[in-house]
């Protein structure tokens, strides 16, 4: 077995981070090359493959930091491609949860198999019957205590652990399994309850609420829009802008297109996490809330900063619509870099909306009240509606958050700026 | 003369402590009061009866088997002189070797009758009176065990005789009576019945080869009828007489009773050895010895005297010599400051008759006592490719294993060569193999061994060729 340890990185430099894996264990390596990124203050190197083999279990995942010398790994030398059926499939050490679920039922994942893959087929530690459970239960035999000679696994070390792997429960997402049992309420409010099971949407969309919750680091900041301009400008627009163009003059054109300037200026809140990778998309596919029977539905209006206001404002209208109706296409509900809630429809002054996972913001509209601010010194009578964006801060830092929204801010309370992009 | 280790007797325990204790680099004295080393194992033991297992072996197959095959002798005929000679040259070679490995580890010998003359100190008396004394930081009694005699029978090595005149008859006794269904009784018996003995074989208890599998004894019992041998279970010997130029036995139940005279030309008492330590001087010594003459030793073989040790024959477990061997190996290891281990529970018991019969590990009895579930896996050599065109289809290979676990607790062979094939047995469960492992494991076709593999799959009722 070659080891590979962190080389010196430079002078007064003791550590660095793993910022990469460039191969799994069990791949294939060739002599120098290059096997996994380290990131230091100054700068990111590259650790190269010390000899040709196959790479064995990391010592080190990514995003660990490592000293000087530590060691990442190992590899087996000599070995060819291994024609393996070693059957777990290695998951990316941080993979989080499917996050391209659409709204459907999609079936969970099967019993999870642990990341590295059951001890190779060559090793002749392992006892014939101890390589077959291994296989067939996805137990690593490594981690199981070993009673034989030397400390070995044996067979009956191998079922000691299958049944204590099956008593304890696995940490699948269930929707029910995690959920404590609930201590009977006394029977004469038993009495006056009724149990529903969720629909398999509710259920979708619950999961996905929770599962975006605990993904993103996700927080609100708020800030307030006079929408006075707007308003004045659909009062003097719209009959016309209904005749000319087939579709009512709304407030969510105006959002929307507020939205993608301020995307383009912070494209973080357009960005998506993925693994340690960020992707920023350079398209504008806008996501908007419509409340419907069964729940809350967003379909995605695509190529928003191509479409004129108008057609935004009919796709909104035809995909509200649709959604209410039930119609809407699975494609329809996919792809959005973006969303906006209106929660004001109903009344809400101010909300923190959870994030449509996997974007990294989403904008709450809420209602627009009449209130008193003050203008140059003097108190005025504005149709004032409070703006929320949350954000996932871990791709979106706190002025980029904060900025955007003024950035809406500012388009929506002069909308020459739209025509001059500013 | 000072050496950091005596070793009193050269049988198998004995010579292979001093050679291992001399590869570890101690300076290393061998008393030995026979002419020859190898002590009776080499001597008067499983060499040469084992030379003659495999001569009559072959001169039954020569004289029943050859026919079958196309190989047209008529009958043999039987040279026993030279059939001795051939059993003496097999001696000679293994005791001159010996010698040999002696001399090659730089080992001292020392002819004569060891004495232990206080700690440390070894007398040896020489055949001729003469007596020289040798010392030692360690003294190791490896001197083996004896023939145990039978009341009311005297064992003269002509007629009536032990293991050791059984070995050296000038003819075939037309019949021959063995006492005592042991591993010698049977194994004796079976060379002399099939160089034309008739043999009767009598037994106290009401089963042959106390100690084995007792399933392995009742097979292994009827196949022996099949071949010509009668037994008297429950019966034993209560006197020999010489009645004209034939011997009378006297046989009763061994519960008491009414007896019958059985009437042999040479009469064999195989009922047993018993530990030999005649002129050591133990009680002098201070050395405590159990009631049946068994030396009493601790973990590592240490006796009750700092400096004074005991492997072998000579103390307690069972009498084989590849136990004697390991616990020479053991010593020999301690006292250079190492670990010396022997596992007594994967120690083979082997009988070399034909089919042989070798076991390691817990029998059924065993099993049933202890209260320990298991599971059995049994394959006949009747469903064996290579037994088939050996004409070797006798016995079977049972394999006992942990219900729970799986792990092999017992492996039983009756068969050709089951002496051999049980050393793979001994090697998996020496790993804590399960019979999973060893039906996983890939065994050469055609041979007998896989009758052992199918074995292993029987445990799980997956044998292929059954």
């Amino acid at each position: 077995m070659a080891d590979i340890r962190v080389p010196t990185l430079g002078e007064s430099v003791t550590e660095a981070t793993i910022g990469k894996w460039f191969k799994k264990p069990g791949d294939p390596v060739a002599v120098d090359e290059p096997l996994v990124e380290l990131e230091t203050d100054k700068v990111t190197i590259e650790v190269p493959a010390p000899a040709a083999g196959v790479l064995g279990d990391i010592a080190a995942k990514d995003g660990e930091t490592v000293a000087v010398g530590a060691l990442l790994g190992q590899i087996k030398e000599g070995e060819g491609a291994p024609g393996k059926s070693t059957p777990a499939p290695l998951g990316r050490p941080d993979q989080k949860t499917d996050t391209t679920a659409p709204i459907n039922a999609a079936e969970e994942e099967p019993r999870p198999r642990p990341e590295t893959a059951s001890k190779p087929a060559d090793d002749a530690r392992v006892a014939p019957s101890v390589r077959r459970l291994a296989a067939e239960t996805g137990i690593d035999a490594s981690t199981v205590p070993g009673s034989g000679k030397d400390g070995r696994v044996t067979k009956g070390d191998m079922m000691a652990a299958i049944e204590r792997a099956a008593a304890a429960p696995t940490p699948v997402a269930q929707p029910a399994a995690a959920v404590q049992v609930r201590a009977p309420s006394p029977s004469d409010d038993a009495a006056r309850e009724e149990r529903v099971k969720m629909t398999r949407l509710r259920q979708t969309i619950a999961r996905r609420l929770k599962e975006a919750q605990s993904t993103a680091a996700m927080l609100t900041t708020f800030n307030e829009v006079d929408m006075s301009a707007v308003m004045h400008l659909r009062n003097q627009y719209k009959e016309l802008f209904e005749k000319k163009h087939g579709v009512k003059l709304g407030f969510m054109g105006f959002f929307v297109k507020a939205c993608v300037q301020a995307l383009k200026e912070i494209p973080a809140v357009n960005a998506e996490i993925d693994g340690t990778d960020l992707i920023y998309k350079n398209y504008y596919h806008i996501g908007v809330a419509v409340g419907t029977e069964k729940g809350l539905v967003v379909p995605v209006v695509r190529e928003c900063d191509r479409k004129s206001l108008a057609q935004i404002e009919k796709e909104i209208a035809d995909m509200g619509r649709r959604a209410r109706e039930g119609t809407l296409k699975i494609e329809e509900m996919q792809g959005g870099t973006f969303t906006i809630s209106n929660g004001g429809v109903y009344g809400s002054l101010m909300s923190t909306p959870i994030l449509n996972a996997p974007q990294s913001g989403i904008l709450g509209m809420h209602k627009i009240q009449e209130r008193p601010v003050a203008i140059a010194g003097k108190v005025e009578i504005r149709p004032m509606m409070y703006l929320a964006l949350s954000y996932d801060h871990r791709i979106v830092d706190g002025r980029e958050a904060v900025t955007f929204l003024v950035r809406v801010k500012d388009v929506l309370e002069d909308p020459a700026r739209f025509l001059l992009d500013l | 003369m000072s050496y950091d280790l005596i070793v009193i007797g050269s049988g198998p325990g004995g010579y292979v402590c001093a050679i291992r204790a001399a590869q570890l680099g101690m300076k290393v004295a061998v008393v030995e009061k026979d002419k020859t080393f190898g002590g009776t194992c080499l001597n008067v033991g499983c060499i040469p009866s084992k030379a003659l297992l495999h001569a009559s072996e072959l001169f039954e197959e020569s004289g029943h088997l050859f026919d079958k095959m196309g190989i047209k002798l008529g009958q043999p005929k039987l040279d026993l002189a030279a059939m001795m000679k051939f059993k003496d040259e097999g001696v000679d070679g293994n005791v001159k070797g010996v010698a040999f490995l002696f001399k090659k580890n730089k080992i001292d010998t020392f002819a004569g009758l060891g004495r232990i003359a206080g700690p440390g100190k070894v007398e040896v008396k020489a055949a001729d009176g003469t007596s020289q004394a040798i010392e030692g930081k360690a003294i190791v009694i490896a001197t083996g065990s004896d023939v145990a005699r039978l009341r009311g029978v005297e064992i003269d090595e002509e007629r009536i005789v032990s293991s050791t005149g059984a070995l050296v008859l000038d003819k075939v006794p037309q019949r021959l009576l063995v006492i005592g269904a042991g591993v010698i009784g049977l194994e004796l018996g079976s060379v002399w019945r099939r160089l034309g003995s008739e043999v009767i074989v009598v037994e106290f208890l009401d089963r042959i080869l106390p100690g084995l599998d007792s399933e392995v004894c009742r097979q292994f019992q009827r196949l022996l009828e099949k071949q010509g041998i009668t037994f008297k279970l429950s019966s034993k010997v209560t006197g020999v007489e010489l009645s004209g130029n034939k011997l009378k036995a006297t046989v009763e139940p061994a519960a008491g009773g009414a007896g019958e005279a059985i009437d042999a030309d040479v009469v064999l008492v195989s009922v047993g050895r018993v530990p030999f330590t005649e002129g050591l001087g133990l009680e002098e010594a201070g050395v405590k010895t159990d009631n049946k003459g068994r030396v009493i030793v601790d973990a590592r073989y240490a006796t009750n005297v700092p400096g004074i040790y005991a492997i072998g024959d000579a103390i307690a477990g069972p009498m084989l010599a590849h136990k004697a061997q390991d616990e020479g190996v053991a010593v020999a290891e301690n006292l250079a400051g190492r670990s010396g281990h022997v596992n007594y529970d994967v120690i083979p018991n082997v009988v070399y008759t034909y089919p042989e019969i070798a076991s390691v590990g817990k029998s059924e009895d065993e099993l049933k006592q202890a209260g320990t579930a298991y599971k059995i896996g049994k394959f006949p050599f009747t469903a064996n490719g290579r037994a088939k065109v050996n004409l070797q289809t006798e016995g079977f290979v049972k394999i006992l294993a942990d219900a729970n676990t799986d792990r092999v607790l017992g492996v039983h062979i009756v068969g050709a060569d089951a002496g051999n094939m049980i050393a793979e047995a001994a090697v998996a469960m020496e790993f804590g193999a399960a019979s999973e492992d060893i039906a996983r494991t890939c065994h050469a076709h055609p041979t007998l061994t896989e009758a052992v593999k199918e074995a292993a799959l029987a445990v799980d009722k997956r044998a292929i060729h059954m």
